[in-house]
Formats: C-alpha cells, sequence, structure tokens
C-alpha cells in the first residue's frame, strides 16, 4: 500500500491552501480518507480514542441492508414476470415459485436496482459535495446509508427522474439546510418517499406501481392496498369478503418470507430481521427503539383484534406487522440515531408509540394503504419533545435534592 | 456509616505497560519545575527572578488576586529560567536543583491544640495549599470557604493508573497526619473511598476519623467526582475539597517534620516503555533521568499523568504538579489503510468500547494503542455510547451540547456543578464523532465561574 500513500502524498499539495485546487479539498479529503484513516493525531484531552468512527457505523447499517437488497433483487423480477404471465404473455419464466428461475429474475431485479442506486447515490452525493466545498469540511458519510435506504423504499416502477428530484429534495430540504449529518430533524430518506408520495402519488402507490415493467391494463394492488378496502361501507368495493380469504391469497409464510408485492426491499421481514440481528448485535440500532416499535405494532393489532370494527382489525397481530413496510422501517428507518429520542427512556416510549401509530394509520386511513412512513416522520417530529420530558424529570430530580438538602 | 457503592457502568481500557510493582530511584534532576497551567483558572504573580536562590519550600509566586495562596519550590537551589508563552503568560518556573535539598524549616504546633484558622493559615503560608482542590469547577479550593465535606479517592482507576495501596504502603501515620489536619477544616465528614474489590493498605483500613467507602466499579469509579455523586452529591451553592492521597501525605510530613518535602512515587507506565516501574522522585521533576533509555522507539508521545487526561510533554519536560504517573504510548502519525488498519479492517488491534470491532473477542488481551483519532470529528450521531460509560445520573450529550451553545441555565440544570473534564474522559474515548468533550466541559466550567461564583 506504499504505493497509494506515495500517490495520495503527491497529491496533496495540490489541494493544499493557496494551491490552485484548493476548493476542491473537501472532495480530496474524502476520497482519500476512504482508502486511508489520516494521521491525524489528539492534540487535545483524552490521548488515545476509540476505534470506532462514523464510517465503520455508517458501513455497518449498509451491510445489514444487504439481505434486503438481495431480495428485493429477486423480488423485482419475480413480479415483473408475474405481471407478464398474468396479462397472457409468455416468458419462459417460472413463475410457479418465488425462488425458481433466479437467474433471469436477478437479472432483471438488478436493471431495476442498479440504476436507482446510481441515480440515488449520484444525486445525493452531488449536493453533498457542495455542500461540503461551500462549508470547506470533507463529505459527512450519513447519505451513505441514505443513498440505499432510497431505492429500497421506492416501487419498482418509479420512474428515475422522480428519484433525482426526491433525492435533490431530501438531502437538501431535509438534512443540509439543518447543518448536515447529525443536524436533521427528519429521516432523510423517508424525507425523499414522503416528498414523491405527496408530488407523485400516483407513482407511489395505488394498484399499478409495484410490478416492474409491467405491461399496460395490469393491476396489481399490495397486501395493504386490497386491505384498505375494508374499510369502505360498501361491500362490493371489498377486495375480499372476509380477513380468512385474505390472508388464504396471503398467507402468513409469504407475509413473513417477503413472497407478496411492494417496494423493492420491504417486502421480507426476514431479510430485515438478519438486518436487524446485525444492527443489534453491533449496537449500532437501539434494541430499546426497535423491540418497543414492534410491541407497539403489536398491540395496537391485538388492541384492533378485540375491537373488531371491521374485518381489517380482525387481521393476526402477527400477520399484521409482516405486511408492507413495517419491518423495514422498524429496522432501519425508525432506529436512525439521529432523528430519534436520545435519552434511553425516551426511547421506549419513542419505538412504542412509532409502531402503534403505525398499524393506526394503516387500519384507519384508507388514503394512506402504508402507514409507516407517516408515523415514523411524526415522531421524528414529535422525539425531541419526548427527550425534554426525559430531561427535564432528571433536572426536576437534581432540584428536589437541592431543596431537601 | 461506610458506604457500599457499586457502578454498572464505565470502562477499563486494557493498555499494555503496566508498572511492576517495585519501587527503584534514579539520580535526582538537574532541574525542576512548576507549571502554573497546571492550576487551572490561575494568575501567578511572581516572587522571585532568575537567579535567585531558593529553599525547598520557599515561596515562588502567589495567585495574582488572592495572595493568601502561595507555590513554592519543591527543591532548593536557583532559579534558572521563568518561561512565557504567548501574551507573555507564564508557563514553568524552573528551578536548577542543587544536589542535597536545603529545606525551609518551620516550627509547626502540635496539631491537636491548633484551631481551624491557625491550620489553615499554616497550610497557606507553607505552600501546601494548592493540593487541597474543590468540586465544583475543579480548581484549588478558595479557603474562604468551608466545605461540605472532603473527599479522598483512595485509588485511581484510570488506565495503567498507579496503585495508591502500593505508594502509600508503610506511610500510615503521615497519611493519618495529613487526614487529622483535614478534619480542622471542616465539620462535616471525611470520606475515604477505598476499591471495593481489592484488599486496600493498612494506611487506608486503619485510618481515623473518617468514614471509608467501598467502591465497585470499572473506571471512572476512582474519579472523585463520581465519588462525590453517589455518596455526598453537590448542589449549586455547595463545595467539597478533595486531595490527592500522596499529596496527604505531604501535608502530613509537614505537620510533623516542618519541612515541605515534596518527594512522590510515580508510576511509569505504557506500552513503550521497556520497564514499567515506580520511581521514587519529586513533584514537578525534569522526566529524562525518569525514562532514560527505558523507552522503545523515537516516534512516541510522553504524558504526564493518565492517557485519558494527561498532559502532553516533552521527552525532557517536566511532571506536572498533581501527577503521579507518566504514560509513553506510539504516536498515530501514519495513513492507515482502509483494509489493513483502518474503518474496514478487521480490527484485533483497536481497543474498542462498541461491538463494531472484536475487542470483546480478545478476552484479557492488553493494547498498544496510539494516538490516532481513528476518524475525523463529525456531528454528534450516534447515541447512547456515552452513558454506558458515565456512571453519573446526568445527560452526558445534554450537557454537553448545552455548554457548546454557552446555555448557562440548561448547563446548571443538567449537572454542571458535579463534573469536571475528568468525569467525562471516557465520554471522549468513546465518541464515534471525536468531538473534544474534556476541552468543551473544561470551558463550560470556566464560564460557570466567570458567571456565576
Amino acid at each position: 500500500m506504499k504505493f497509494l500513500e506515495r500517490i495520495v502524498e503527491n497529491m496533496e499539495p495540490k489541494f493544499a491552501k493557496g494551491a490552485k485546487l484548493e476548493k476542491l479539498h473537501p472532495v480530496f479529503e474524502s476520497f482519500t480518507t476512504l482508502a486511508f484513516t489520516p494521521k491525524e493525531v489528539t492534540h487535545k484531552g483524552s490521548h488515545i480514542r476509540d476505534g470506532v468512527d462514523l464510517k465503520r457505523t455508517m458501513m455497518t447499517v449498509i451491510i445489514a441492508m444487504i439481505p434486503c437488497l438481495l431480495f428485493g433483487m429477486v423480488g423485482a423480477g419475480h413480479w415483473h414476470y408475474v405481471s407478464l404471465e398474468a396479462m397472457g404473455e409468455s416468458t419462459g419464466v417460472d413463475i410457479s415459485s418465488f425462488w425458481a428461475d433466479l437467474g433471469a429474475k436477478i437479472w432483471y431485479g438488478l436493471g431495476v436496482l442498479l440504476p436507482l442506486i446510481i441515480v440515488s447515490y449520484g444525486v445525493g452525493l452531488t449536493v453533498e459535495f457542495i455542500f461540503a466545498i461551500i462549508k470547506g469540511h470533507s463529505l459527512h458519510e450519513g447519505f451513505l446509508v441514505s443513498g440505499l435506504l432510497i431505492p429500497l423504499i421506492m416501487p419498482a416502477d418509479v420512474p428515475l427522474w422522480m428519484v433525482a428530484i426526491a433525492v435533490a429534495f431530501a438531502v437538501l430540504i431535509g438534512k443540509e439546510v439543518f447543518g448536515g449529518t447529525g443536524m436533521n430533524v427528519v429521516n432523510v430518506a423517508l424525507t425523499a418517499r414522503a416528498f414523491l408520495f405527496f408530488a407523485y402519488p400516483t407513482s407511489m402507490s395505488g394498484n399499478s406501481v409495484w410490478f416492474g415493467g409491467q405491461p399496460d391494463g395490469f393491476s396489481g394492488p399490495t397486501a395493504l392496498g386490497e386491505l384498505a378496502t375494508f374499510t369502505s361501507d360498501d361491500k362490493a368495493s371489498w377486495a375480499f369478503q372476509s380477513i380468512s380469504e385474505f390472508s388464504s391469497k396471503y398467507t402468513m409464510e409469504a407475509s413473513w418470507m417477503g413472497y407478496i408485492p411492494g417496494s423493492i426491499g420491504e417486502t421480507s421481514a426476514v431479510a430485515c430481521i438478519i438486518g436487524a440481528a446485525i444492527l443489534l448485535f453491533t449496537g449500532v440500532a437501539s434494541w430499546r427503539i426497535m423491540v418497543s416499535f414492534f410491541a407497539g405494532g403489536l398491540a395496537m393489532s391485538a388492541l384492533f383484534n378485540v375491537w373488531g370494527a371491521n374485518e381489517f382489525m380482525l387481521l393476526e397481530p402477527l400477520h399484521m406487522i409482516a405486511l408492507g413496510g413495517f419491518f423495514f422501517g422498524g429496522v432501519f428507518m425508525i432506529t436512525d440515531p439521529v432523528t430519534a429520542s436520545q435519552t434511553n427512556t425516551g426511547k421506549f416510549i419513542y419505538g412504542f408509540l412509532g409502531g402503534f401509530l403505525s398499524i393506526m394509520i394503516r387500519v384507519f386511513n384508507p388514503a394512506y394503504p402504508e402507514g409507516v412512513m407517516m408515523a415514523i416522520l411524526f415522531m421524528n417530529v414529535m422525539a425531541p419533545l419526548i427527550d425534554h420530558y426525559v430531561v427535564q424529570a432528571n433536572v426536576k430530580r437534581r432540584l428536589k435534592r437541592l431543596k431537601t438538602a | 456509616m461506610s458506604k457500599t457503592i457499586k457502578l454498572r457502568k464505565g470502562l477499563d481500557i486494557r493498555l499494555l505497560g503496566e508498572a511492576e510493582k517495585v519501587k527503584t530511584s534514579v539520580d535526582a534532576p538537574e532541574t525542576v519545575a512548576i507549571k502554573p497551567p497546571d492550576f487551572h483558572l490561575l494568575t501567578p504573580k511572581m516572587e522571585v527572578k532568575a537567579g535567585d536562590k531558593v529553599k525547598a519550600g520557599s515561596v515562588l509566586f502567589h495567585n495574582k488576586y488572592n495572595d493568601k495562596i502561595k507555590f513554592v519550590s519543591p527543591v532548593s537551589g536557583e532559579v534558572a529560567d521563568v518561561v512565557r508563552g504567548a501574551k507573555r503568560r507564564i508557563l514553568e518556573v524552573v528551578i536548577k536543583a542543587d544536589a542535597e535539598i536545603q529545606y525551609e524549616q518551620a516550627t509547626v504546633p502540635a496539631l491537636e491544640n491548633m484551631s481551624r484558622d491557625e491550620v489553615l493559615k499554616t497550610l497557606l503560608d507553607s505552600g501546601l495549599w494548592p493540593f487541597v482542590r474543590q468540586r465544583p469547577i475543579d480548581i484549588i479550593a478558595d479557603p474562604d470557604e468551608t466545605p461540605k465535606a472532603i473527599f479522598i479517592s483512595a485509588f485511581n482507576s484510570a488506565p495503567l493508573a498507579p496503585d495508591m495501596d502500593f505508594i502509600v504502603h508503610g506511610q500510615d501515620e503521615l497519611f493519618q497526619k495529613g487526614i487529622d489536619v483535614l478534619s480542622k477544616l471542616t465539620d462535616g465528614k471525611i470520606h475515604l473511598n477505598v476499591k471495593g474489590n481489592g484488599a486496600p493498605d493498612a494506611a487506608f483500613m486503619n485510618a481515623k476519623g473518617v468514614q471509608i467507602n467501598n467502591i465497585y466499579g470499572k473506571h471512572p469509579a476512582g474519579n472523585v467526582g463520581i465519588q462525590i455523586h453517589h455518596i455526598d452529591p453537590l448542589n449549586k451553592g455547595e463545595v467539597i475539597w478533595f486531595v490527592n492521597p500522596q499529596d496527604l501525605i505531604i501535608i502530613g510530613k509537614y505537620f510533623s517534620t516542618g519541612m515541605f518535602d515534596a518527594s512522590k512515587i510515580v508510576a511509569l507506565t505504557g506500552s513503550e516503555v521497556s520497564n514499567p516501574k515506580y520511581i521514587k522522585t519529586i513533584i514537578g521533576t525534569n522526566l529524562s533521568k525518569l525514562v532514560d533509555g527505558n523507552i522503545d522507539g523515537d516516534n512516541v508521545r510522553y504524558i504526564s499523568g493518565n492517557v485519558l487526561t494527561g498532559e502532553k510533554v516533552e521527552p525532557n519536560g517536566y511532571l506536572g504538579y498533581y501527577d503521579n504517573q507518566i504514560t509513553v504510548i506510539p504516536e498515530g502519525n501514519q495513513l492507515k489503510f482502509v483494509l489493513t488498519k483502518g474503518w474496514m479492517a478487521p480490527g484485533f488491534d483497536k481497543f474498542s468500547n462498541s461491538m463494531l470491532f472484536p475487542t470483546w473477542l480478545t478476552g484479557s488481551k492488553k493494547f498498544r494503542l496510539d494516538t490516532n483519532t481513528n476518524g475525523e470529528e463529525r456531528g454528534f450521531v450516534v447515541t447512547g455510547e456515552m452513558e454506558k460509560v458515565f456512571p453519573m445520573d446526568i445527560y452526558p450529550m445534554y450537557l454537553v451540547k448545552a455548554i457548546m451553545v454557552n446555555d448557562i441555565d440548561a448547563m446548571e440544570n443538567l449537572g454542571i456543578y458535579e463534573v469536571a473534564p475528568e468525569d467525562l474522559a471516557l465520554c471522549e474515548y468513546v465518541c464515534t464523532s471525536k468531538v473534544n468533550i474534556q476541552s468543551v466541559v473544561r470551558d463550560g466550567l470556566d464560564v460557570i465561574y466567570e458567571e456565576c461564583m
């Protein structure tokens, strides 16, 4: 590695203060620090520092997303061929089983995902670099995760230009205006999704976006989209006559494994659980948030079960949380430490309410068949309030001691 | 009435280079220096100039704003130099030491017959006062105040810290004398806090007139601030004084003999020391004789104190006033390639409190850590990591943020009176975003001192 080291050292002067490329120093620094931990030594305070840094932390999240990414790739291919077959085209790809003809499915999925990832990173990093140059600091690592999260929460059929606009919006308005990585109020990836959801609703929900490259006239809603029809008073508009009929089409097993249509990376609870295991073991994600999020979701579903005002409410809690983006949100979104509660007590409250509201929005509001995004964004905004009360309790304890002393 | 405190939070950083339990001696240093920056917030007013002859115990300078607080020479000899830095700030008062130390001889009346004021005056006039420090703010105590209690931490839990039991062994009488002196200063209790899991030395266990508390737990359990928080927490407006055991022995010696005998035992530690050991020396000693021929490698950092809170010094620099330890570790000023030693490496050579490195696999392996920051400074992203190593009922990140935005009300509410930079040293160590938390806390305390004291 001496060779690379020499290249870096030879290039350094060109970007130094006063040199021609001074303005691009942040860019130079961002790339060299990817390859080499800098020579920077401690000057103040503790002379030694923990090995951990933000790059390694973010890398771990990316690794944890890989199962979802791979599963999403197969899924994108599978549902594409399903839609073609449904319209009577003969593709020669075996769609009887999710895992059959993997090669063809992965190939198609790659064609869907790769452009999405390239656009997401390309646009996001461009904005980040512009800010890095203006502010004169090297690239902060936050977007490395957001950039991969965004493709995974998009429907397979989303136009690339929309993704580009959404990413630019999310990075600019969601993050950089607040000061960059670590300063944002709401989750960046969800900001991108929310932007598209409200700006281009027809491309983000409904019956014709989930099956990538589908032929015209094909209709394929998600499980949640079909469930949402139960909330209508008009029985004729119901997709199923009863919840048990729903459960036989979207079985418990298929829902957990992810053999159902949905956004690219969100469908498989199992893939999310693998990611969750990595995040929890390494401690990158807070177990307090994750556990309480699922507890909240199960609690709300169980409450609905008891209430039973419509067929939707009767869906089993374990089935309910396996659908839609509940797992993906609970593992990768709500655990984002910047936008979550920061106190240990607050994390329990924050996570629980997040899960609770996700299911509530899902069941009550037919306009949002999936409530996870809205619930998490809402909780992001509420997190500082939760922390405020937790911290005030600590302050009061201290004042009380003063008075009794 | 002794209390038992069990702390679950904390972190023991396993470093190579623990001092072997042998007391050795080296030749007396040629020069000795007292460094005014060791006494935070002090503005010194010189009483001697270069060329003056001094004895051990002669006043070198006093506090410009409180001339009762005097600072004396630990050795006899000639004032060689008054080293000044930016804005003519005095950095070092260097004394060329005699081969044989001549002491200022005072007659100290029997302690039993002395009143509080007489004890106080003796401590101030003899130059012993700087050994008595206070919380909050973590500075030399204000002699005009009365503390609600006095704390002595009988152990140091910092990485590679010297074993106080070993150091004070056999000095029971002097230690007791020191405690008797302190007991004149407060109506409250004197808390002597010993390590719970271990066999504290007889000098501690047999001490009279103190409340002995057992403290269990990892670093920072030995920090007096943590002990105060759990035993007799500080509220706004209250003051607690604290003294190091070795400094207390120096006080005890003075009250026994009338001489300012500043000799102490320091531990020479760290992975770059060939033979880590205990050395009998003197306050403010020049390091060169202590470390000569005992250091591996050139690219090393000398630290007066421990790796978490110590001060970087030159190889021919001087021991800090309160320090009982010298640590020598490698400098980390090399590029580290990402896959072998950088952020994507397996990282068996790195000690981490997070599960992102396989430190948890390495059992009791000891590490050779360098001074590299292992990453660049960022905004706070990861939450909850500081709380794991900070055993106080305080939210460290909120406190640090309050200090950063200079919000005095928030600082007070969040408990700034109870902390010192050293208490948050581990928070700084584990911080993923590499924020210099100790200097932030120091700034906050300075603001509080200015505005609220």
